[in-house]
């Protein structure tokens, strides 16, 4: 079931000489268990469509569904759904406003009525989840480092137990040791039954480690949407995108302009030194 | 004489709890000695936190040593008779692109500071185009910024820096907002500035393939300078760097895995083409090593 986009576009100041067409007709799911990355160039329309999946945004046309019904119908509870698909924002230390981080993690299952008791558990388990260990809990959120708030933000959302994340640049301005925490953090939620991650991201590198399908928006419209291997085999598509391969693929690409026999579609480190390897061990030399 | 020099400087602020009391005193810059020769190309690396952002805020006078000294060419950032001479010799360009324009058209944004500083009006108009035209922006003086894309918003920052003529732009995380593409063009941009313009270059970044494009590198960490040299020395340590919270970058990564491997690559690759080349000529010259 999940969460299902059916033909949504979205225009800004209909029926006036400001009218702008920000989004043409899209449709995708989102799937639980699965990791769908959005990519494209500042102002392609990423932001535009992750705010209509949480009902943030209402389309001009076109339907958004939750297991099937409607969310911006009229009788719908779209309060309720916010805490069923959670959105962290870019910068979610604008997220955080409690004097504990304790407290911060536990506004959002609060709102949802739960009792104290299963606050306090949803939200220590989600700050083990993101790995911000015991010691944190009573910290102020507004001393707490960029990866840290980065985080705790996370952790917020978690602590509703969506069916849906989705994450808008979750590691725009860590340093490496932080993004790569964070990523591990992302790899292991994916593991986790039933969430589905919406991924939003100028990092082809994470996209290439996390995503499934993979989803190209170039001002406005859809350019492509396929498997993750496929879209990072189409270097030109990422170009017209404004993207760029990951590091992996474009040092590949480069070494096959020079006449090396070589498969480019590596998305990772690993995969490049297998590529690589493989052309060394030439055959008729080959071990076994 | 260097353009830039700091001795011994130190910089601690005071955490005040509720009631405006000293809570905590904190330490963020702790007796720094380095200095940066006129052309150079740094970039300053260092986890969330050590110190990057509070010494560039040093270099053009936003924040002051509570010890030690920093210099600006011959002037010492402290002596407030001299501020817009400091401020106007190294400029500074931030993450947010959105939070530095300020004008309704580009060049007029661009025009902003020097009008301030009371260039004359046809001087102002010189240096709106000559500044726009070194960012590769020369075509979108009459455009609103609001219109433009992220890579394009931080190059008219930039050249509303260019246009007070520094001879220091300090770029603090100048990247970290944009898409794969505005941050091409912006390094690219920032590498020309440096090479034909012989601005110098300080280059703060979490992404170590910018740094890699630098001439040295300087990494902080907990309030030290930790580490100074070459991209290749510093990115041959990477046991060192990932102790320090950081990394090498991909290209780096992939050649020392080659190297673990067996392919008897060089050390110290941080560059792309260096390890393309590197690969081809092996493959090509693989029949007299490997032979049959």
């Amino acid at each position: 079931m999940g969460l299902k986009l059916e033909e949504v576009s979205y225009v800004y100041e209909p029926g006036t000489p400001m009218e702008t067409r920000a989004l043409e007709p899209v449709s995708l799911s989102v799937e639980p268990g699965e990791v769908l990355a959005i990519i494209g160039a500042t102002g392609s329309g990423k932001s535009t469509l992750i705010q209509m999946m949480n009902g943030l945004n209402r389309p001009s046309s076109g339907r958004v569904l939750f297991h099937g019904q409607d969310i911006f119908e009229e009788k719908y509870d779209r309060r309720q759904l916010r805490s069923r698909v959670g959105l962290v924002f870019q910068y979610p230390e604008y997220q955080l406003f409690e004097t504990n981080v304790l407290k911060d993690i536990c506004f959002g299952p609060r709102n949802q009525g739960l009792s104290e008791e299963v606050c306090l558990e949803r939200a220590r388990r989600a700050m083990a989840v993101v790995g911000l260990s015991q010691a944190y809990e009573n910290r102020s959120p507004f001393e707490l480092s960029g990866g840290e708030k980065r985080r705790a933000a996370i952790a917020g959302v978690l602590a509703m137990e969506p069916e849906i994340l989705i994450l808008d640049e979750p590691t725009a301005g860590l340093d490496p040791q932080g993004r790569e925490e964070l990523m591990s953090e992302l790899m292991a939620l994916k593991q986790q039954a039933g969430l589905g991650i919406v991924l939003v991201s100028h990092s082809m590198e994470e996209v290439a480690k996390l995503a499934d399908r993979i989803i190209i928006l170039s001002r406005g419209r859809l350019l492509f949407s396929g498997l993750a291997r496929e879209v990072f085999s189409r270097g030109e598509l990422l170009q017209e995108a404004g993207l760029d391969l990951p590091a992996a693929g474009r040092i590949l690409s480069r070494l096959k302009e020079t006449g090396l026999p070589l498969e480019t579609d590596a998305l990772t480190i690993d995969e490049a030194l297998n590529r690589i390897m493989a052309l060394f061990s030439a055959p008729g030399q080959k071990q076994e | 004489m260097p353009l830039i020099r700091a001795e011994h400087l130190a910089y601690e602020y005071l955490l005040l709890d509720e009631e405006q009391e000293t809570e905590e005193k904190k330490t963020a810059l702790k007796g720094l000695d380095f200095s940066v020769e006129k052309g150079e190309y740094i970039a300053i690396l260092g986890r969330n936190g050590s110190g990057k952002s509070t010494l560039a805020r040093h270099i053009n006078a936003l924040l002051f040593p509570t010890e030690g000294t920093v210099w600006v060419k011959d002037m010492r950032t402290d002596d407030e008779s001299r501020l817009w001479d400091i401020r106007s010799s190294a400029g500074m360009v931030f993450q947010n692109p959105d939070n530095q324009i300020v004008a309704t058209v580009v060049e007029e944004d661009v025009g902003f500071g020097p009008e301030n500083i009371g260039v004359p009006t046809e001087e102002i108009w010189q240096r709106v185009r000559a500044s726009l035209q070194a960012v590769g922006m020369g075509e979108k003086g009459s455009s609103a910024p609001h219109r433009l894309s992220g890579g394009q918003k931080q190059r008219v920052a930039i050249a509303g820096v260019l246009a007070m003529e520094p001879e220091c732009i300090v770029f603090d995380e100048a990247t970290a907002m944009l898409d794969p593409k505005g941050r091409r063009e912006v390094l690219e941009a920032i590498q020309k500035l440096n090479q034909e313009k012989g601005i110098t270059v300080l280059l703060i970044t979490h992404y170590m393939e910018e740094a890699a494009l630098a001439g040295r590198i300087m990494v902080m960490d907990q309030g030290s300078l930790v580490m100074d040299g070459t991209p290749r020395d510093i990115f041959s340590r990477s046991e060192d760097l990932k102790a320090l919270g950081l990394t090498v970058p991909p290209v780096t990564a992939l050649a020392d895995r080659l190297i673990e491997a067996g392919l008897p690559l060089p050390k110290g690759i941080h560059q792309e083409t260096q390890l393309v080349q590197a690969v081809a000529n092996l493959y090509k010259g693989r029949g007299e090593t490997h032979g049959a």
